[in-house]
């Protein structure tokens, strides 16, 4: 009897050192969590202080300070009628600039990722496995090596300084990604499920679009939000083969904080950065859960 | 009316021979099961039936239509996989229908066919669901409605049945033998279990290595199975095999076996040997062969010869009782009824039914 209180308070004791060194990791790696998100979302939140506040106030209290002030008129100036090298037009004409280059070459970029991700995982042919490997290569060669040779593409087909030449420069480009993500992903689907089809008299596009592409919405959102994020951030395209109206957003950025008159205007560079990446942020918010759930996603049961 | 041929057929995968001239053939309403260990060919030789393979030479007629090079969907097949291949973003009815659409069939007559078969299979409150959402079992009657549905000439099952649980799976297997009795199509059966090879088959096909061992029906593949493989492949608990030397005694030929104590025991061959019988073979007893030796067994089996062996394990299993015996330098399996089943260590005299007894050319494998 006296043993068993005994060992009771025993097992109660032990329970409760348990707990406490529970705790005590839980808060060691939650506050080194909080730590490092916190070291990521400082210079966001600096940026986005500053796009409020006024440029007055900035010059007086320095770069990094809580706002004493709060005012609009810097997103809308820099939307619509900051001057960036002699057009006083703000960011709109290149952020329009943007979204016509990055929803073509997303979509076109994917679909091509799609039918030749399917053609190397369900239709292989002799040499379609080499044929990818080549494909691979893409993804590791550095976009500057391709700069020269892109120069004389655009130039012959008369595409420099427009965002067509963008377009197709970021399709190419974005061929390598989109096919190694779309050819792993239907590598998981069972070949059943395709002779199945063909002998239910299924060809290929009818299998394409009945089979793989109702399978396809995981890999797809990962490959659209890499491709849209990936488009629209790109910089040394945009700035080498385009210049003033044609730019897409990236390089119109740093036209803006070069042109600087005499004052450097914060709060409009501040207002004109958010809107520049306004875009993937909004594609990641909404999509960021598919994205993660993509990526590690394998076999489809 | 469908038949099915095939003549001296090979498929090559680069330098790999996979089927090495296989000759076959179904006539109406057969059902034809490909049994053997994996890596054997059957499923090969299957899927060049169903044209998703190509073929490297020999023929294939479908009705007596060359098809070598005809097109899966142009074949009129339907197929189960073992995997079931049910697409899995379509309901059960879409599964169903999923053929039908392929070749335009109008609307009215989908539903029918749909209404027919999922009455047939009892599947009709699964028709709004997702593959997903069904059990093994009821994936299993789909894949069969889906295939029941095109009224095809000839039906090729893929090991359909090994994904099911040991139950299920001798459910199903009723199933099957009834909706082909019923359906009465030709079939072409893939399986490695030789269970479902025996009950469902007219006929057997015992692939290994790429060529049809034996092709006959059931009972001919099990009592006279024409070589050591055959043999050793189909039934469980495997043939004993046990090496002999031909011998005589008072003017019958015997076969002369090694005991435990070192004796040499003749047991009487009931066959006719041929002239060219070799002087060293392989006797086969299937376990159920092998009996507790009583004088009134004998008197109703004459074919029953004695021998003495070592009890070295009991495997009882309910319904019988396995145990393992020694006899010489080998170890034998034998099948009792619970209630004569020896005892571990103790000597028993066997009876062994050499009426039923295979005789092997030890050099050739194949049956005497």
């Amino acid at each position: 009897m006296a043993d068993a209180v005994l060992d009771q308070s025993l097992d109660h004791r032990a329970a409760t050192v348990a707990a406490r060194r529970h705790f005590l990791t839980r808060f060691v790696i939650y506050g080194l969590l909080v730590i490092f998100a916190a070291i990521y979302l400082v210079p966001l939140l600096v940026v986005v202080l500053n796009s409020f506040r006024d440029q007055q106030e900035i010059a007086r209290n320095g770069l990094i300070s809580l706002p004493r002030s709060f005012r609009l008129e810097a997103w809308g100036q820099a939307w619509s009628s900051y001057c960036i090298g002699g057009t006083c037009e703000g960011m709109q004409r290149n952020f329009y600039n943007s979204l016509k280059m990055t929803i073509p070459a997303t979509i076109i970029s994917t679909a091509v990722g799609a039918m030749n991700g399917y053609i190397l995982s369900k239709w292989r042919f002799r040499g379609s496995e080499a044929l990818f490997t080549c494909m691979l290569l893409g993804v590791f060669i550095p976009g500057q090596i391709s700069l020269m040779p892109w120069a004389f593409i655009l130039g012959n087909l008369g595409l420099s300084n427009s965002v067509y030449g963008l377009v197709l420069i970021h399709v190419i480009q974005g061929i390598s990604f989109t096919t190694l993500f779309c050819r792993n992903y239907y590598v998981s689907i069972p070949d059943d499920l395709i002779k199945a089809a063909r002998i239910d008299g299924a060809g290929f596009w009818r299998i394409f679009r009945k089979i793989i592409l109702p399978l396809s919405s995981p890999i797809l959102i990962v490959t659209v939000i890499w491709q849209f994020t990936g488009i629209w951030n790109e910089y040394l395209f945009g700035v080498v083969f385009t210049s003033g109206q044609q730019q897409p957003i990236t390089a119109a950025l740093v036209a803006l904080t070069a042109s600087g008159t005499n004052v450097r205007a914060y709060d409009v560079m501040s207002a004109a950065v958010l809107i520049g990446a306004l875009p993937p942020l909004l594609i990641y918010l909404f999509g960021g859960k598919y994205f993660v759930r993509g990526l590690t996603q394998g076999a489809i049961k | 009316m469908s038949t099915l041929t095939i003549r001296s057929l090979r498929k090559n995968f680069g330098a790999v021979e996979v089927l090495k001239g296989v000759d076959l053939e179904a006539q109406n309403g057969e059902f034809i099961a490909l049994v053997g260990p994996s890596g054997c060919g059957k499923s090969t030789l299957l899927a060049m039936i169903a044209g998703l393979e190509t073929v490297t030479s020999g023929e294939i007629r479908i009705d007596g239509r060359l098809v070598n090079s005809v097109a899966p969907k142009d074949r009129d097949i339907a197929m189960v996989f073992q995997s079931y291949a049910l697409y899995p973003t379509m309901t059960v009815r879409e599964n169903i229908t999923f053929g039908m659409e392929s070749r335009r069939v109008p609307k009215p007559q989908q539903d029918e066919a749909v209404k027919r078969v999922a009455a047939f299979l009892q599947i009709e409150p699964l028709l709004g669901r997702k593959p997903g959402q069904l059990s093994g079992g009821q994936r299993q009657r789909v894949a069969m409605g889906r295939a029941l549905v095109r009224d095809p000439k000839l039906f090729l099952f893929d090991e359909p049945l090994s994904n099911l649980d040991a139950k299920l799976r001798v459910d199903m297997r009723t199933e099957i033998k009834k909706l082909h009795h019923r359906v009465g199509k030709t079939t072409v059966y893939v399986t490695h279990d030789q269970v479902e090879a025996m009950t469902l088959a007219s006929r057997i096909a015992v692939m290994h290595q790429g060529e049809v061992q034996q092709f006959d029906e059931p009972a001919t593949i099990y009592n006279r199975p024409a070589n050591m493989f055959v043999a050793g492949f189909m039934g469980s608990p495997a043939m004993n095999f046990l090496p002999a030397e031909l011998s005589e005694e008072g003017g019958r030929p015997t076969v002369a076996l090694q005991t435990a104590d070192g004796k040499t025991v003749g047991l009487p061959i009931v066959q006719t040997l041929p002239s060219d019988t070799p002087r060293q073979l392989v006797l086969g007893i299937r376990p159920e062969h092998i009996y507790r030796f009583d004088p009134d067994l004998q008197r109703r089996k004459p074919s029953i010869a004695q021998i003495d062996a070592v009890v070295e394990l009991v495997e009882p299993t309910g319904a019988e009782t396995m145990a393992v015996l020694r006899l010489g330098a080998k170890e034998i399996t034998g099948r009792f009824d619970p209630d004569g089943t020896p005892r571990m260590g103790e000597t028993v005299t066997l009876g062994i039914d050499m009426a039923r007894a295979c005789l092997f050319d030890p050099t050739s494998q194949r049956l005497i």
